[in-house]
């Protein structure tokens, strides 16, 4: 059923004949009894992983299994900021290759991931934020990451809609600015690496959860599904907050808790956020979508959960901090609320490696920046699935880090997972 | 919102409390093995059910709580108070 390219001639042919020619954007195949690699997880990161495999590994006998739809967890749920101001050995190339990537990803997968490098303001409040930007800001810029400290004036020429009065409870004493950074659109990159995936022949299995692992003494050889079991050489878990679940179905603990985080929609309103806003004062960040709703989140709730569904505490806490960093949006009103499960790793630093059980692979720990590593998660953990080592960029992101006391930790938060 | 029956105190919002994490671990001895506390301090089960946590009654009588909550409704059934803070 070849797929065809989108074009504007494309666009323009099917215009003239009322839209009625697309094609399906990707096959609904019946699950083979065998593959080669089985990636377990319908998001960003197994669809990515699928489509690395089949592009830079040549590996075409790969499926995808999701329990439920493509996207409907937290590459859904998320508020899709992508950026690369990461300073610690092991996340800083990772995440600057990913942001690479998100410039590229639009040609490569030919399909519009409305990449929008609108610029992300780190706000600082304290002279001691203020050297911990500047900190930062250099190991960014000496890794050849675009880093710039700007001043309150600076930052007031920029967004000059937050509060800059003597009454602000937490005054803008500055930023760190990552022009490269911004936001892409959630949805189409779930869609656009499950067609590019597709295309290389990918079999996207939806509605199949995995159950179990098939085994044969220590070795995982396949898994039990709710549409049976399916064989394969290798199984890569990318299940985001339900790691710790499955991979207890194959004998493993793990560094991890679930926890949720929220996210909130504002009513549309017209173009006023134009960048994206992080706040550390009060852990806060905001940008508006192409459709007007400002989108914000900040903390967890900060207990272990599985339930997609937020509490009050954290509702009314974001909208203060969003009311005190910009008065004029008080009277908007909050449309929508929701939550995704994320794994919580000791080190608040993901996991992209193998796994003590031969034939399992595992990538996970996403915490609160899965979403702008989805492109690059999905190169690396292809590659150490497919040549069974971690590529240059996951060489450190490893599952023993902690038994050998080589941490990831950006916030200096020790092994509390709700607090990285 | 989460209501949290402290056994001292009585029904109150989870925003009194801090969140302890998993109660079930035990601290090893002060002379065991590294691989005894690698497992006590980063290894975790977390259930997607039912999970014995400590929470504690920070802005009330402060008292460490035990407290037995399902993860995926939420629902308490069973607030007991530590007689010895996280140690039990
Ligand atoms: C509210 C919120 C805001 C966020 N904001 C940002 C942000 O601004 N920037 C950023 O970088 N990151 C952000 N994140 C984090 C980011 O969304 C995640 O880390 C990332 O999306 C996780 O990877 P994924 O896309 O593969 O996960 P998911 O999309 O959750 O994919 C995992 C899939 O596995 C499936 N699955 C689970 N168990 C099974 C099973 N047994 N069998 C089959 N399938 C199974 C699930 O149904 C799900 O579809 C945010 C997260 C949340 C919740
Ligand atoms: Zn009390």
């Amino acid at each position: 059923m070849g797929m065809s390219t989108y074009s504007a001639f494309s666009l323009f042919r099917e215009a003239l004949s009322g839209h009625k020619g697309w094609e399906r954007v990707w096959r609904d195949p019946e699950p083979k009894p065998e593959y080669d690699v089985i990636v377990v997880g319908g998001g960003g990161h197994g669809l990515a992983t699928a489509y690395y495999l089949a592009k830079n590994h040549g590996i075409h006998n790969v499926a995808v299994l999701e329990k439920g739809w493509l996207g409907g967890g937290n590459t859904g749920r998320n508020t899709t900021i992508i950026r690369s101001n990461y300073m610690i050995d092991g996340n800083t190339h990772f995440y600057e290759w990913s942001l690479k990537l998100w410039e590229g990803l639009s040609q490569d997968l030919n399909f519009n991931a409305m990449v929008s490098q609108r610029g992300q303001l780190n706000l600082v409040s304290t002279p001691a934020q203020w050297d911990a930007a500047a900190r930062r800001g250099n190991v960014m810029r000496a890794c050849g990451i675009d880093a710039e400290l700007l001043s309150r004036e600076e930052v007031r020429t920029i967004v000059p809609y937050l509060d800059y009065s003597g009454n602000a409870r937490f005054p803008v004493l500055g930023a760190l600015w990552q022009a490269r950074a911004g936001t892409a659109r959630h949805d189409a990159v779930a869609w656009g690496f499950a067609r590019a995936a597709d295309k290389r022949g990918v079999d996207i299995i939806q509605n199949c959860e995995v159950l179990g692992f098939a085994r044969d003494g220590d070795a995982v050889t396949g898994v039990a599904t709710t549409r049976g079991v399916i064989k394969a050489k290798k199984v890569g878990l990318a299940v985001a907050g339900h790691t710790g679940h499955l991979a207890e179905k194959a004998g493993l603990r793990l560094p991890i808790e679930s926890h949720k985080l929220q996210a909130f929609v504002s009513e549309g309103i017209k173009p006023f956020i134009d960048h994206v806003i992080g706040w550390g004062a009060h852990h806060f960040y905001i940008s508006q979508s192409d459709k007007g709703g400002l989108v914000y989140g900040g903390d967890l709730d900060g207990y272990n959960s599985y339930a997609q569904r937020g509490n009050l505490p954290i509702i009314e806490d974001v909208a203060q901090a969003a009311c005190a960093l910009i008065p004029s949006i008080r009277n908007l009103r909050m449309v929508r609320h929701w939550a995704g499960i994320m794994d919580m790793t000791m080190d608040g630093s993901p996991i992209i490696d193998k796994t003590p059980v031969p034939g399992l692979y595992l990538n996970g720990g996403w915490c609160y920046g899965g979403f702008k590593a989805t492109p690059a998660s999905g190169w690396c953990f292809a590659h150490t699935i497919a040549r069974d080592e971690p590529h240059a960029f996951n060489a450190k992101l490893r599952f023993d880090r902690f038994r050998r006391g080589v941490h990831i930790d950006e916030k200096g938060m020790g092994p509390n997972p709700a607090l990285h | 919102m989460l209501i949290i029956h402290c056994p001292l105190c009585g029904p109150r919002a989870d925003k009194e409390f801090t969140y302890g994490g998993d109660a079930n671990r035990t601290r090893p001895s002060d002379d065991a093995d590294e691989a005894a506390w690698y497992d006590y301090v980063f290894l975790r089960d977390n259930p997607k059910g039912w999970h014995i946590e400590f929470w504690q009654h920070a802005q009330g009588c402060r008292a460490w709580l035990k407290v037995e909550r399902h993860t995926v409704t939420h629902e308490i059934r069973k607030v007991t108070a530590c007689r010895n803070g996280r140690n039990g």
